[in-house]
């Protein structure tokens, strides 16, 4: 019990004191998963689009291949990303291994399915006859496929939200990839492993409520944006649709 | 529009028109129309039941479709689907509202984005068309606050408001309860000619046919069986399918017994019935079906003298039930019939089961069919 209640006295002791070794930590814990995620919205979006509402051959097994990524172990991964990047490995030249764009790519792989997933369902879920009325009302493809998504808007953003939630709390392709190197790939969760191994449960609590307080942050903010009143502009408002 | 109900089917003028229309899906022929044609001004119903290919043709014709052959006209010249300026004269509203989420104003307000038209022109049009549909006071709503109706309504005037050379309305009235859908159909036939050139309307519902269309096209099996003048169809239906989907018609069996100059007698059941003759004759001997309306049956007192009907026939009453303001008579004599009648004629014939009554019926309102078909 004392354990607990003074590694909560720490924990506050060093949010409240800006310490240096935590603040980057979170720093570049917020770099990796932030870069990781905008990289998996890049490249998982448009291909949800993709899947979504097109109707090509290989398109189910190509579903498939997305929902088996929701259980890609990240520890399998950081392997692969840890491969590729090695000296060895087809990008080895590009000596990326344990730097945070090592750590990005393994966590954009594995964050890319959720937002493809997530969207290509929340997409299929409107009904196909949407498209076709936007179409029936004079819209070009590009307008009539924004009226579609618009209509998908919330569940794009649960993609977002889910993929967000796979990158900032996974700890194993961090590592691999990473190497956890001080002041370069050390972030909360590689750093609360650590700090656990080390027997300094105080720091390690710490670093886990910061990234419980980030977590929750981030999701009432992406929250705030799919039920606010921004989303519930019109379709007209978007001129090059 | 021609006297024979065909006039734009003759048509130089049509607006919009199918050639040779063909769709199919895998091995199944959907669509498979010959010709149809809409000229300005007119308001077309393709009537037919669930799976006649109706939507399909209502894609087809939007140009949101490509065909495996044929071909849809726009003022007599081919246009395809990736013609936008074709389909632009066009507008379709679907069965189902499909409102995009944001305001009443936002929805009625897509079209004219997409079409192009002056942002200083869109308050006017949309104010305008809100106005006639009674949607002015829900303009700022947001849409997921409508009611069916009010839905059902804004889909329209999200149409309306492009001022289309071609309106197409897709099962208008298919999500509504009857009141509303009366009223709505009321609303509709006013609007529908003011704003749009002309009128494509698919419907299951003979009703919304009748009341609102110049011009009804019954489709089968993704056919069109007949065009015509809602009077032309019940008057003289092509095939015993218009006929039963037109009208609440009902069937006897029998077999002709002989063809005389313009009639055919049909033993059916122990009566002898005298009918017009359909085209091409039948011989005798040949099985056929022959159909009537309950309306088409007058009642009179069993003791009736010399009547000009050509059949007439002692019956006794089986049943009554009310049916709408009329009343429906099950009768039982040499054949089975069902008349309507009004309350009025019931009391004064003293209809009830058991009462002996003569019922009558014109050459003319027996149709008769090979029951083969």
């Amino acid at each position: 019990m004392d354990l607990i209640a003074g590694a909560i006295v720490e924990a506050f002791r060093l949010i409240a004191s800006l310490d240096r070794y935590v603040f980057e930590i979170v720093l570049r814990s917020i770099q990796v998963s932030g870069g990781a995620l905008l990289l998996a919205v890049v490249v998982g979006l448009p291909f949800g689009i993709l899947l979504g509402v097109g109707r090509f051959p290989g398109r189910r097994l190509l579903v498939a291949i997305t929902y088996t990524g929701f259980a890609l172990p990240p520890v399998v991964v950081g392997l692969f990303v840890y491969l590729v990047l090695s000296r060895e490995g087809p990008a080895g030249a590009l000596a990326l291994l344990f730097s945070p764009t090592a750590m990005v790519l393994a966590q954009a792989l594995l964050a890319a399915p959720y937002v493809a997933g997530v969207s290509l369902a929340a997409i299929q879920a409107v009904p196909p006859d949407v498209r076709l009325q936007a179409r029936a009302l004079g819209a070009g493809r590009g307008r009539a496929l924004w009226a579609h998504l618009r209509e998908a808007r919330l569940g794009i953003l649960a993609a977002v939200i889910a993929g967000f939630g796979a990158v900032i709390s996974e700890v194993g392709a961090a590592t691999m990839v990473g190497g956890n190197i001080i002041g370069e790939t050390r972030v909360l969760t590689t750093a609360i492993v650590l700090e656990t191994r080390r027997g300094n449960f105080e720091t390690a609590m710490a670093l886990g409520f910061i990234l419980m307080a980030i977590v929750l942050t981030v999701n009432v903010l992406l929250t705030r944006v799919q039920q606010g009143p921004a989303w519930e502009r019109t379709a007209t408002e978007r001129p090059w649709a | 529009m021609g006297a024979d109900g065909h006039g734009a089917a003759l048509g130089v003028s049509a607006l919009l028109a199918a050639e040779g229309l063909t769709r199919r899906y895998g091995e199944r022929v959907v669509v498979d129309v010959a010709h149809l044609a809409i000229s300005r001004g007119e308001v077309l119903a393709v009537l037919g039941p669930n799976g006649a290919g109706k939507s399909t043709l209502f894609r087809l014709l939007l140009l949101l479709e490509r065909p495996d052959a044929g071909r849809v006209l726009l003022d007599g010249r081919p246009v395809e689907p990736g013609d936008e300026n074709a389909r632009r004269r066009l507008a379709g509203v679907f069965q189902r509202p499909h409102l995009f989420s944001g305001t009443v104003r936002d929805n009625l307000r897509f079209g004219l984005a997409a079409a192009g038209v002056r942002r200083s022109e869109w308050r006017a049009r949309t104010d305008r068309v809100a106005g006639e549909l009674g949607l002015a006071g829900l303009v700022d709503a947001r849409v997921g606050r409508l009611s069916g109706g009010e839905a059902q309504r804004v889909a329209l005037a999200r149409a309306l408001v492009l001022e289309p050379d071609v309106l197409l309305l897709d099962e208008p009235t298919a999500g509504l309860d009857a009141t509303i859908r009366r009223r709505f159909r009321e609303e509709l036939g006013g609007v529908l000619r003011e704003r749009a050139g002309a009128v494509v309307l698919i419907t299951h519902d003979a009703a919304d046919a009748f009341d609102l269309a110049d011009r009804v096209a019954v489709m089968e099996g993704g056919r069109i069986a007949q065009v015509g003048t809602p009077e032309d169809l019940t008057t003289d239906p092509a095939t015993p399918f218009v006929a039963a989907f037109t009208g609440a018609e009902l069937l006897l069996d029998g077999v002709v017994e002989t063809t005389e100059e313009g009639t055919v007698r049909v033993r059916a059941g122990d009566a002898r019935l005298v009918a017009r003759a359909p085209e091409p004759a039948l011989e005798p001997g040949t099985a056929v079906h022959v159909r009537y309306r309950p309306e088409d049956v007058t009642l009179a007192p069993a003791d009736v003298p010399d009547v000009s009907a050509r059949n007439h026939l002692p019956m006794r009453v089986r049943s009554t039930t009310p049916s709408g303001g009329l009343i429906r008579v099950r009768l039982e004599g040499p054949i089975e019939l069902a008349a309507l009648v009004t309350r009025e004629s019931a009391e004064r014939l003293g209809i009830r089961p058991g009462a002996a009554v003569t019922a009558l019926l014109k050459s003319t309102a027996l149709h008769v069919y090979a029951a083969h078909r």
